[in-house]
């Protein structure tokens, strides 16, 4: 039961990340994610909790309640970044394709012989993997583009809680790692962009290109 | 008391207490600014007033602007069928909520009507305006009606209220508090409220309600106001039955829970006209686009665990 | 323990380089041969099979034919590249000390990187193959954007991006293969292990669980239509690093997908895998072709030609049996063929201040040595004899027509042809005609610069005239690691 309360969260968080205007918003959005992903296994796990787990919970924690945001919003004051999203395709567009998504990850979800999963955590994440998809995609700003890279995996980590019997706590620590540092780099680069070009509107990062096709 | 009675008097309730909604909206957006606010009766005295005056038709007016007050009262027909909490509505037939949707529609097409034939450019814009938010926030209704009658396995609105009892309301708990969630903003768009519109505002580039009923006067204007106010009590208690099904026993403690629901839903609307400011015109439709998907996943949720 | 000291001793020399200050770059520079150095004996001590194993740690790493033959590319590539980039570091040095810029982000990315290739090699685990390769992503961002233009920038951010969000499907990919192994009640993302249950995995959920995979470690190996970062990254970048990124990062994707393949074969899949694989193969092979001709930057050119490569790659493992012998022998090739053209355009533009293939002429008279290298790397990775690439690309084609697949194989051809001569219009132009003179005291050219690509094409000419045995033994035994009928049938291949 709690599963599904923290599974409509995620949902809707998803939501929030397809239309909302604001570049803070969107960062809270991912931010609550990664917290509703790190209690989730307390909750799935319930009374046999193990010391990894909460290990991992308390990683997670730290990574994704609290540094990325924290790394992501530094960027914007540092970078001086105007605060809204600007996309390529429109917000209105953006729900409705977002629900189209959820439809589809319910569609998957019976559709996927895992077995005894009926919950809703699955049919999220497969939302939330679509929708980091396509923000990364749809939007014009470099950091809405690791706003959606972060959604992306945020989708992945909550099909590992819904679709795998056991925490493979060691590979999830070591992707945590990785997808940290990551992000810290993707921060330097915004932060190296916006200096260089006094903007980080990505479909403006086009100078390098093939003479093929220029005519 | 036989039931009949019993819905008689909560349609007289209904259309007596309405007014007093706005009332309180405004007494809570008042508080919320540090002022002592109007009346809560206020809308009692503005009704009254306007019903003393005189009424002014514009020259170019035809005998559709003298129609639309009598139409605006169709919102009075969809009171009838409104369930009021679990008593049930007066009026309670299979697929009665389309044809409560279309009250509401009737009245809104004759004020559309009515504000091009007045000839003036600003209704003109307000009517176009409510036209286009009107298609947005259809589907959002729909939507949540449907997710009702799946619960319910109902096809009135009466019956879609009858069936939450306790046991049913927790296992869609969820999915009610979407669907009440989705009226809710709904009703936001449909009474003219933040953030969709302005009720207070008297700049008519801005306006869409008061944009639309600027020719109006007199007795005319009482009936619009009081339609108004009606729709908003009618929307109010969609939204109320969904997310309070209570269900004590005594039909009095449960319409007292019921009105209680109905003020408590009035000071959050004050709140929220409070705390948030008008969106763009451009950005109503996504408003009610999410309302729509709000009430896309109480569908979908219903229909999994059905 | 071996297997230990290898990932050690880059990760020591990537903490001590960084821990040394920034003025420090005499100290620093010398680090990076001498961890390839080391790195190397190690793999050699490996190839001698007097290893000791570590059963404890086989569950995550350990070297199987596969892994050591990528690893041996790995430390075979990095070894000659390092030497080079000792003096890349020198004849720039000047301009980079006029720019206050550190060498220490170089040193520190090139031997995190080093560390992160020999992981993705020795990983027995997909979970930590995953890890490992995301761990070359952001090893070599720093390197791709260490000339710090707003080329680079750019560049930098694409790869991150496409590299990111690609590895995060594989990761996707991993976590469905590991979610059909709990359906059937295992809790596995060992390679063997999971290969050893394969067949009583669920169809639906491995076919999932690869095309993922195939799509996610597809971006990073450079398969179109996901190559879109690859020819920005090679041609922006320093071009030590466009060799490590061509010659040894594209490959530790493609073993990523040998892996999965490996997987599919056992589940009895591998024709589903194999038609994917030939499919992208194809497509990446036409892409690059009509993105090499009329090329106008030569690097780029060079970058083009790695999506061809990783193409054909796809293609050999695709049509299976002897033809992933053939993309093994393939893959040793084209490292040190697309090693020795990065390692030589980088003394080009050093001499000519360009990358454009219109203005750089004469090579051959102005610069003999870059000149001759430029012209066998050339002949080289068109598949020319005698070099190697030709006798791996024949037998492709002849395992794809022995296969029955006609079309595939004539297309395999005409995309051959296409390249080739896409290259030698450019390559000709580049070698003949007058060089510009130098400024008075310039020299042209440093045998000392020029001795990497020499050891490394060496590699691809001996490779031409027949594979030495105990190579031949150990590519035989990879391939039977991938193939589910094992065959002895090497095409012509001497």
């Amino acid at each position: 039961m709690w599963l599904d309360y923290l599974s409509v969260i995620f949902i809707l968080t998803n939501f929030v990340l397809l239309a909302s205007s604001r570049l803070g918003f969107c960062i809270k959005a991912v931010t609550i994610q990664g917290v509703v992903l790190a209690i989730i296994p307390l909750v799935h796990e319930g009374d046999h909790l193990g010391v990894a787990s909460l290990v991992l919970c308390a990683v997670t924690l730290a990574v994704k309640g609290y540094a990325f945001p924290k790394l992501l919003n530094g960027a914007i004051s540092r970078a001086r970044i105007r605060r809204e999203v600007e996309p390529l395709v429109g917000y209105s567009t953006s729900i409705l394709l977002g629900l189209a998504m959820l439809v589809f990850g319910f569609w998957l979800q019976s559709r996927l012989p895992l077995g005894g999963n009926d919950g809703l955590l699955l049919p999220a994440s497969f939302f939330a993997i679509l929708a980091g998809f396509f923000v990364t995609i749809g939007r014009r700003k470099a950091l809405t583009q690791i706003l959606g890279y972060l959604a992306l995996e945020n989708g992945i980590f909550a099909f590992g809680a819904a679709a795998l019997p056991e925490h493979p706590w060691m590979l999830e620590l070591g992707v945590l790692l990785d997808v940290f540092v990551a992000v810290l780099v993707m921060g330097v680069a915004v932060f190296r962009i916006s200096e260089e070009f006094e903007h980080i509107d990505v479909d403006r990062l086009r100078s390098l290109r093939d003479p093929v096709g220029e005519g | 008391m036989s039931q009949t009675i019993l819905s008689i008097v909560m349609f007289i309730l209904t259309l007596a207490l309405c007014p007093l909604l706005p009332g309180i909206v405004n007494r809570v957006k008042a508080r919320c600014a540090g002022r002592t606010g109007q009346p809560l009766l206020q809308k009692y005295y503005d009704l009254g007033k306007l019903v003393r005056k005189d009424v002014v038709y514009s020259t170019t007016a035809t005998w559709i602007f003298r129609a639309c007050p009598v139409a605006v009262l169709g919102g009075a027909l969809a009171a009838a069928l409104t369930p009021f909490g679990r008593g049930g509505a007066l009026v309670s037939f299979q697929g009665d909520f389309l044809i409560w949707a279309g009250a509401l529609t009737l009245a809104r097409l004759f004020m559309i009507l009515a504000a091009l034939d007045a000839g003036s450019a600003f209704t003109g814009m307000g009517a176009s305006r409510e036209a286009w938010f009107a298609v947005l926030a259809e589907p959002a209704i729909f939507l949540a009606m449907a997710a009702l009658a799946v619960i319910s396995h109902q096809f009135s609105m009466t019956g879609f209220f009858l069936a939450l009892t306790p046991e049913t309301t927790s296992r869609h708990f969820m999915a009610l508090l979407f669907a009440a969630l989705a009226l809710f903003v709904v009703s936001l768009a449909e009474n003219a409220r933040i953030p969709v519109d302005d009720p207070t505002t008297h700049l008519e580039l801005t306006m869409i309600h008061e944009a639309m009923i600027l020719d109006h006067s007199g007795p005319d204007l009482a009936i619009i106001e009081y339609g108004a106010a009606l729709k908003l009590w009618v929307m109010a208690s969609l939204a109320v039955g969904a997310a309070v099904p209570v269900d004590i026993g005594s039909w009095w403690l449960d319409a007292g829970c019921f009105l209680v629901g109905l003020f408590v839903f009035a000071v959050l609307l004050g709140i929220v006209e409070s705390v948030m400011a008008r969106l763009k015109l451009n950005r109503v439709p996504q408003f009610l686009v999410g309302a729509a998907v709000l009430a896309a996943i109480s569908v979908i949720l219903v229909a999994r665990s059905a | 323990m071996t297997v230990v000291l290898l990932l050690a001793i880059p990760l020591a020399g990537a903490l001590l380089a960084l821990a040394l200050p920034a003025s420090a770059d005499r100290y620093r520079r010398p680090l990076v041969p001498a961890v390839a150095l080391v790195h190397f004996a190690l793999v050699v001590r490996l190839w001698t099979g007097r290893a000791d194993s570590l059963p404890e740690l086989e569950s995550w790493l350990a070297a199987d034919s596969l892994g050591l033959l990528f690893l041996t590319l790995t430390s075979g590539l990095f070894l000659p590249t390092s030497f080079y980039v000792i003096g890349d570091m020198l004849r720039y040095a000047e301009k980079r000390a006029a720019a206050g810029v550190s060498e220490r982000i170089y040193v520190v990315g090139l031997l995190a990187f080093l560390f992160s290739m020999t992981a993705v090699c020795l990983s027995t685990d997909l979970g930590l193959l995953w890890v490992a390769v995301e761990a070359t992503t952001l090893a070599t961002a720093p390197l791709i954007y260490f000339r710090k233009s707003p080329g680079a920038l750019e560049a930098t951010w694409k790869y991150l991006l496409v590299c990111s969000v690609g590895i995060a499907l594989a990761l996707l990919g991993t976590f469905i293969l590991a979610a059909a192994a709990g359906a059937d009640g295992a809790m596995t993302l060992n390679i063997r292990g999971l290969a050893a249950i394969a067949e009583n995995l669920d169809p639906n959920l491995l076919r999932a669980g690869f095309i993922f995979l195939l799509v996610g470690y597809g971006a990073k190996m450079g398969l179109a239509p996901m190559h879109t970062w690859l020819p920005d990254a090679h041609s922006e970048s320093p071009s030590p690093v466009s060799a490590l990124l061509s010659g040894t990062l594209l490959n530790g994707a493609f073993l990523a997908i040998l892996r999965a393949v490996d997987i599919m074969t056992a589940a009895g899949q591998g024709e589903f895998a194999n038609e994917l694989l030939r499919l992208f193969g194809l497509f990446s092979m036409a892409l690059a072709g009509a993105f090499i001709l009329g090329q106008k930057d030569f690097k780029r050119l060079l970058a083009y030609s790695s999506v061809e490569h990783m193409g054909i790659l796809a293609f050999a493992v695709g049509l299976g049996g002897s033809g992933i012998y053939a993309a093994l022998l393939h893959a040793v090739n084209h490292t040190f063929a697309k090693g020795c053209l990065f390692l030589t355009a980088g003394n080009i533009m050093f001499r000519y201040h360009s990358k454009s293939t219109l203005t750089v002429r004469g090579v051959r008279r102005g610069m003999p040595m870059n000149g001759a290298l430029w012209l066998a790397g050339f002949l080289a990775i068109c598949g020319l004899p005698p070099f190697g690439i030709f006798l791996t690309e024949i037998s492709i084609l002849i395992r794809s027509f022995a296969g029955g697949r006609y079309v595939e194989g004539g297309l395999y051809l005409l995309f051959l042809a296409v390249v080739f001569i896409g290259m030698l219009g450019v390559f000709l132009g580049m070698l003949r005609g007058e060089a510009p003179a130098l400024p008075d005291g310039e020299r042209a050219e440093s045998p000392l610069m020029a001795l990497p690509g020499l050891a490394a094409i060496a590699i691809v000419l001996v490779l031409g005239f027949g594979v030495p045995d105990f190579l031949g033994v150990r590519l035989t035994d990879a391939a039977a690691i991938l193939d589910a009928i094992p065959t002895a049938t090497q095409g012509v291949l001497p």
